[in-house]
């Protein structure tokens, strides 16, 4: 999966997380810039994820995100 | 298809929760309810998914959230926080992890015991202590730990942790059984079910500390949301079933009686055998068993001649074999049976059907059929029946239907309706609320949405407290007639202030429509109230989507109306003791 679609579909998951189909997120985004994005939101965004792109998040992947970039990053780490 | 039906879709409703929740909000007739949510992990997405199907059935809740970690502590040693939120149902999510006391090698089996008892009697005083703030309490059993040392013999050797989670099970089994007001959700089958591995994931645990993993917990909100919508009376009561591959395989209008897939003989024709047998179970339960199919009456019926055919024409409270469309059969029965289409499921291998009950008749549950195979899957898993009181009544409803079927038809010989009240040789028994008949008030209570003048629910602990009450009047009747006993079928609670009673609550079964019972209950209502005193009786009407039937009901039994809000809220006085006649004169009654 490229870059572009990656973005696109984790786009997608943000929009429907968080129930607003107009959300546009960028590399930066974090939770400071979302309402409703605290550390409940955050596993339900990961489990997401890994449905999405059929991937399971080990321990040591899922600590340190603090943006859109690192999911992003670990997302084509997992699925290169 | 619609999320919350069988085959359920955990990742679509925990994405779409806030939508789901946005649009389930404007359903009509939701009843408030405080749902008070103890943590012995973590709870905040099982709260958020518990709202979803709790709204779903109809129930808006308003959450307590017990700290984490914290259920014995909060409820022990409550710091007034939960007693002021005055719970109407306390669920205690506890599980595996939550066992601090284990076995170890080189216990004795004393020491075991004692280990046992200790584990057990935590959980139990958490436990008491929510019952003792008057609500209904629902607490999880364990499910089996994710590892085993010995292996196999750890389900063996009373060291062993499954073998010391299996007698905790029966422990807190044997508790549930006997303890009023609180019931189990059973956490080790939804294991099963769903899987260990994926239902008690070890990252969930270490890394978010959820002892059920996130994709799983929808299956657990269901399951404790069921036992809740089964309290408040909002279970399905009667299911219409099509013939023609739904209860055996095959068109019996074409492959006639020995062409249709039945019997044990097959594999399809097990499967619909043992589909069957669990409708037939189901029935035993109260569950009322209806024909919904596009045939000629005479062909269907052959099919339950067979030998080998579980169920019979008996079995069936009625039978709808024509080539009417469904929705219209399914309503005809609804108001014969005197119940709601809401109480319905409708079962039926082809989805047209389905489509257009669904477009019809927007309340019927119909849960998605593939194969037969999985027939019985698409409602056990659904809990459309979640059994958590089974009064003897329950188990008599079916032939309690039935006789009102018979009913039906007598009347239809007689001319003047008073004539055929009287050929029922009904008998009425009246007597003040109880602890033998207290369990069945507050299920009627819970339950009863047409003959309800007000729609107040009241907890067992609440209906308990009027007994003897005081300041309360309370009735209730049970009524019997020549073709069977009808059971507990109406209530009726009134509060006292100085000289004016006011109606709080007043109720009846449908079964008991149109047999003038709720005027044998005013007589006696009308006795008591002269014998306390009383000058005047207030009663009110308040309006739901469901019991427009007696808006008008007090002014039918000598209430003048006197007052009526924007709502459509109505006030009813009465005050005619001096000259009361008697209503009812169509049954002996007698005051128990």
């Amino acid at each position: 999966m490229d870059k572009q679609s990656i973005f696109e579909a984790v786009q997608e998951i943000f929009r429907d997380n968080f129930d607003d189909e107009t959300l546009e997120i960028t590399r930066e985004t974090c939770a400071e810039d979302i309402e409703d994005w605290d550390s409940l939101e955050q596993i339900n965004l990961l489990t997401a994820m890994e449905k999405k792109f059929n991937l399971k998040f080990k321990l040591d992947d899922v600590r340190g995100l603090e943006n859109v970039g690192d999911l992003l990053d670990l997302i084509e780490r997992l699925t290169a | 298809m619609y999320p919350f039906d069988y085959p359920l879709d955990p990742a679509y409703i925990l994405q779409k929760k806030r939508s789901l929740k946005r649009t389930l909000l404007q359903k009509d007739g939701l009843i408030e309810k405080k749902v008070a949510i103890m943590s012995g992990s973590t709870i905040g997405e099982i709260k958020n998914i518990l709202e979803l199907f709790l709204l779903e059935n109809g129930i808006k809740p308003t959450f307590f959230e017990g700290s984490y970690g914290l259920f014995y502590e909060n409820l022990v040693f409550d710091d007034g926080s939960l007693k002021a939120f005055a719970p109407d149902i306390i669920y205690i999510h506890t599980s595996v992890r939550n066992i601090k006391l284990w076995p170890e090698i080189g216990d004795d089996a004393q020491q075991i015991d004692a280990k046992l008892n200790a584990e057990f009697a935590r959980f139990e005083q958490a436990i008491q202590a929510a019952l003792s703030f008057g609500c209904q309490v629902i607490c999880n059993n364990f499910d089996l730990p994710v590892y085993r040392v010995m292996g196999n013999r750890e389900g063996v050797n009373s060291h062993g942790r499954v073998r010391f989670v299996r007698r905790l099970n029966e422990k807190m089994a044997n508790f549930a059984e006997n303890t009023l007001n609180f019931y189990l959700n059973d956490l080790a089958y939804l294991q099963a079910i769903y899987g260990m591995d994926q239902f008690s994931s070890q990252t969930a645990w270490y890394a978010y500390k959820y002892a059920v993993s996130i994709d799983c917990i929808p299956y657990l909100c269901q399951s404790v949301a069921n036992i809740i919508k089964s309290l408040l009376g909002k279970n399905k009561k009667a299911l219409a079933l099509d013939l023609d591959n739904t209860l055996w395989g095959g068109i019996i209008g074409d492959d006639g009686v020995e062409g249709i897939v039945l019997g044990n003989e097959t594999p399809t024709g097990m499967a619909y055998t043992e589909f069957q047998s669990y409708l037939k179970e189901l029935s035993k339960l109260g569950i009322l068993l209806n024909v919904c199919s596009k045939n000629e009456e005479n062909i269907a019926l052959t099919g339950f001649d067979r030998a080998d055919s579980v169920l019979k024409r008996d079995d069936f409270l009625c039978f709808k074999a024509n080539w009417e469309p469904k929705s219209q059969n399914i309503a005809a029965m609804a108001k014969e049976i005197n119940i709601l289409p809401d109480s319905f499921v409708f079962m039926d291998d082809n989805p047209a059907e389905r489509e257009i009950v669904r477009q019809e008749l927007p309340g019927v549950t119909i849960p998605e059929l593939t194969a037969p195979e999985a027939y019985i899957a698409a409602i056990d898993r659904s809990g459309y029946f979640e059994v958590t009181t089974l009064s003897e009544d329950d188990k008599k409803r079916a032939s309690m239907y039935k006789q009102n079927l018979e009913r039906a038809q007598l009347e239809q010989t007689f001319g003047d309706y008073n004539d055929y009240l009287k050929s029922l040789a009904m008998k009425c028994e009246i007597g003040h609320f109880d602890m033998p008949h207290a369990e069945r008030i507050t299920q009627l209570i819970n339950k009863t949405n047409q003959f309800n003048l007000t729609t107040r629910r009241y907890t067992a602990a609440e209906v308990e407290s009027l007994i003897e009450h005081p300041d309360y009047i309370t009735l209730f009747g049970r009524l019997t007639d020549k073709f069977g006993d009808n059971g507990l079928v109406t209530a009726l609670i009134g509060h006292i202030q100085g000289d004016v009673l006011h109606i709080d609550l007043w109720i009846m079964s449908c079964r008991t429509f149109k047999r003038r019972l709720e005027h044998a209950m005013f007589d006696q209502l009308v006795a008591c109230a002269a014998k306390a005193g009383i000058q005047k009786i207030v009663g009110h009407y308040y309006p739901t989507a469901k019991n427009l039937l007696v808006r008008d009901f007090y002014a039918t039994i000598g209430f003048e109306q006197v007052a009526e809000d924007e709502q459509g809220n109505l006030t009813f006085e009465f005050t005619g003791f001096a000259d009361y006649a008697p209503q009812c004169g169509v049954m002996e009654i007698e005051i128990v």
